[in-house]
């Protein structure tokens, strides 16, 4: 028997290190001989974290436990493990189980399935087998011709076709050329990069190592953010391994082509992810993008041709050089093939990742996939793209996820995250937060991105304060426009996109914060204050937890609150039992 | 061994003084390209970059130290302050955001006394705001980082966050 806990960062926060180890212990205490204790990688339904996969003898799934705290480890090992008869009440349910059968797998085939310290697992699904047959038997042209027909875009945000960038690069003839993977997932509120580097490195190492080949690099560098520890580690191990068994170094499969890799942690800026930006860093510089032309393929790292993708752009390489490009052109839309991982996060029941064939439409992918809104409260609208991205409305929710559909709407499909917003998520203050995300982040190269978008933030933190003027939504407008226009890279381009996206659908909000003094989704502190209802019982707890005694009342008679020394910390509305505490 | 550097006001006992550094840059000084790996190197064994530990890599490596501070002022990761002996990366990621991280923001600022990048007096714990740590279905999260390794906590509420804060400084006591 084996059992194998997910151990992707999201589960070792919920504790799965612990579960691990209550297990280890037991199974050693008990001296279970057949029982191995394993772990593998995010399977992407974070909100059930930690999981325990329990598999029988010749490698089939028994049973799946869900949020497997230590104090439950004990049970498992003695009616599952010993007893035989698993324990009904800690596994998942048929309604979670949907979450998953409701996906395609490609990216994320083996993430939660493998262990991803182990090589041998990954061999064992046709790991690498891509990478033997591509070096072994086909030409460069023939591989970039399979990435051509495969119709694979650049899951980074932009959608480009990677084989155009492959081929410019290979035809750009020189001794040194490198492969650079974009591992900087910086886009606040994605994290389908860093569940692949930790839950499957080979697949992004085979990927790179294609790559290579196809375009004449003997040389890969992998940009990863710092802020992710684990991925690094973990890409580290794989790496050596790979080394090991030949599939990373020189004469690779006993031919001439010869290929390694080298990790570079990224030191923190968003910006980085531009890839002109990339590379500056790459070189020890501040990373400020560069203006295009001559365009990496051409001049790149240390001017040599460069090419640069994605973690899940070359996690899904593998897969097509293995099942061919048609199999992956046949999933997806028309002109988006294949699949896209999203990360579901925000107000939304079920967060993790989903992987769907391009096509799927918002609502089949939020309230099919996540299971709809938290607490059964109102959708009103998805953020797509991060912060270079828009805000789209429920009333749009049909719209299919596809590079060109979401395009239509100011959004980009972008890494792929999707933060879900209820009726209590103010519009004004989320442009309000991405404004605060890019004025710190412009690296300050143009005058329109580093003084506009501080302006931008300006304007709209005095209205979130209840300070809106008369004209503001008209300036932003034009600041938008004129940011767009004079910034020279992606991130200064895209920097309003945020605002106009909630001005385009939701400007009756921005109005209400401005002439009307209110903020519709009473979250902006300035523009609400709280009162008790009739609901009160007069149990005087909120009284008890105001921290500035502006509750009064007599036990078990409605309480009041002096507006004038409430200072709207909320602790009253988080104490009441009762739901009588409202914000008017 | 004398300090290069004219602007340095080491004394000329830079050498000495970075023992552990000097192996790192004995490693990278000369390759190019090598600065940031350099710089997180640095941090990683003081903790932060020092003036001193600036004008060392620049005595090494041959770049100007002025140069140093820029890429060191660029990126968010490195510091040039002390910091305490937890720090406390919050994440204010979007997911975090729209799921209430201003409130952990405020609690540990109430609870510790500390603002966005304050260390507290007793030199304990550091708040730092951080982008994303990617861990997005558990929003609002945060990363303690210490000697002793990282520790995520996930779906953090006012009160649980003062627990772990508490948690932590009782170890210390």
């Amino acid at each position: 028997m084996k059992v194998v806990i997910g151990q992707g960062s999201c589960g070792i926060a919920t504790g799965a290190k612990k579960t691990s180890d209550a297990f280890e212990r037991l199974v050693a205490e008990k001296k279970l001989k057949d029982v191995v204790v394993d772990k593998t990688g995010c399977i992407g339904t974070c909100y059930l974290e930690p999981i325990v996969d329990v598999y029988s003898d010749d490698g089939t799934l028994e049973t799946r436990y869900v949020k497997v705290q230590p104090d439950k480890v004990e049970r498992i090992v003695e009616e599952h493990l010993i007893g035989k008869k698993p324990v009904a009440e800690y596994a998942v349910a048929p309604e979670d189980e949907a979450f998953l059968a409701q996906q395609q797998r490609v990216v994320l085939r083996n993430c939660g399935v493998i262990n991803p310290e182990r090589i041998d697992e990954y061999i064992a699904v046709g790991g690498y087998e891509g990478l033997k047959k591509v070096v072994t038997s086909m030409t460069q042209d023939e591989v970039i011709d399979v990435i051509k027909t495969a119709g694979l875009r650049g899951r980074g945000g932009a959608g480009f076709p990677t084989w155009f960038k492959w081929n410019a690069a290979k035809q750009n003839k020189g001794t040194e050329k490198y492969m650079v993977c974009n591992a900087d997932e910086g886009d606040p509120g994605a994290f389908m990069d860093r569940s692949v580097l930790e839950g499957d490195p080979h697949s992004l190492i085979e990927g790179m190592a294609i790559g290579g080949f196809a375009m004449g690099a003997t040389e890969g560098v992998i940009y990863v953010r710092a802020e992710y520890p684990l991925a690094i580690a973990r890409l580290e191990i794989a790496m050596a391994q790979a080394r090991e068994r030949g599939f990373l170094g020189k004469n690779l499969f006993g031919t001439d082509f010869s290929f390694d890799l080298r990790i570079k942690a990224g030191a923190g800026a968003f910006v980085c992810g531009e890839e002109t930006a990339l590379i500056a860093s790459l070189e020890g510089e501040r990373g400020m993008p560069r203006l295009k032309p001559p365009f990496p393929a051409e001049k790149g790292y240390w001017q040599k041709p460069t090419n640069i993708n994605n973690v899940e752009t070359f996690a899904n390489v593998p897969w097509i050089i293995t099942n061919g490009g048609e199999a992956f052109a046949a999933m997806g839309s028309e002109k988006s093939n294949g699949t896209k991982v999203f990360a579901l996060a925000g107000k939304i029941k079920k967060g993790g990742l989903a992987e769907v064939p391009m096509g799927m439409t918002i609502r089949e992918v939020i309230y099919g996939i996540g299971g709809g809104i938290k607490n059964d409260k109102a959708f009103k609208a998805v953020q797509m793209g991060g912060p270079s991205g828009g805000c789209i409305p429920a009333d749009l929710a049909d719209t299919p996820v596809t590079y060109e559909d979401i395009s239509t709407t100011g959004a980009i499909v972008g890494s792929g995250g999707m933060i879900v917003m209820d009726e209590t998520t103010c519009m004004v203050d989320m442009a309000r937060y991405f404004l605060d995300f890019t004025k710190k982040e412009s690296c300050g190269k143009c005058n329109y991105c580093r003084i506009g978008t501080k302006r931008m933030l300006e304007i709209l933190e005095r209205i979130t304060k209840g300070e809106g003027r008369d004209g503001d939504i008209e300036l932003l407008e034009e600041l938008a426009m004129k940011i767009k226009d004079g910034a020279m890279c992606g991130l200064g381009q895209t920097a309003p996109n945020p605002v106009l996206t909630t001005l385009k659908y939701f400007r009756n909000e921005y109005e209400d914060h401005i002439y009307n003094h209110k903020c519709t989704a009473k979250s902006c502190k300035a523009l609400f204050h709280f009162e008790i209802t009739d609901k009160c019982v007069g149990c005087t707890k909120c009284a008890r937890n105001c921290p500035v005694e502006a509750i009064t009342g007599a036990v078990k008679k409605q309480h009041t609150i002096d507006q004038t020394k409430c200072i709207k910390c909320g602790k009253c509305e988080e104490n009441c039992n009762f739901g009588a505490i409202v914000r008017e | 061994m004398t300090c290069k550097n004219h602007n340095c006001q080491c004394g000329g006992s830079a050498g000495q003084e970075f023992a552990e550094l000097a192996p790192v840059l004995d490693q990278y000084a000369k390759v190019p390209g090598s600065l940031i790996t350099i710089l997180q190197k640095a941090q990683d064994i003081y903790g932060y970059l020092s003036i001193d530990a600036i004008n060392y890599i620049s005595e090494r490596t041959g770049i100007k130290a002025a140069k140093i501070y820029g890429v060191a002022t660029f990126y968010a990761q490195f510091r040039l302050q002390p910091i305490g002996k937890y720090l406390i990366m919050l994440c204010k990621g979007t997911a975090c955001h729209v799921n209430g991280a201003d409130m952990i923001e405020e609690a540990v600022t109430e609870h510790l006394n500390i603002k966005d990048g304050e260390t507290t007096e007793d030199g304990v714990f550091t708040l730092n705001n951080v982008a994303c740590l990617g861990c997005c279905s558990l929003a609002p999260v945060m990363m303690v980082k210490s000697a002793d390794g990282d520790e995520t906590y996930g779906n953090l509420t006012k009160d649980r966050v003062k627990a772990i804060l508490d948690e932590i400084r009782a170890r210390e006591a």
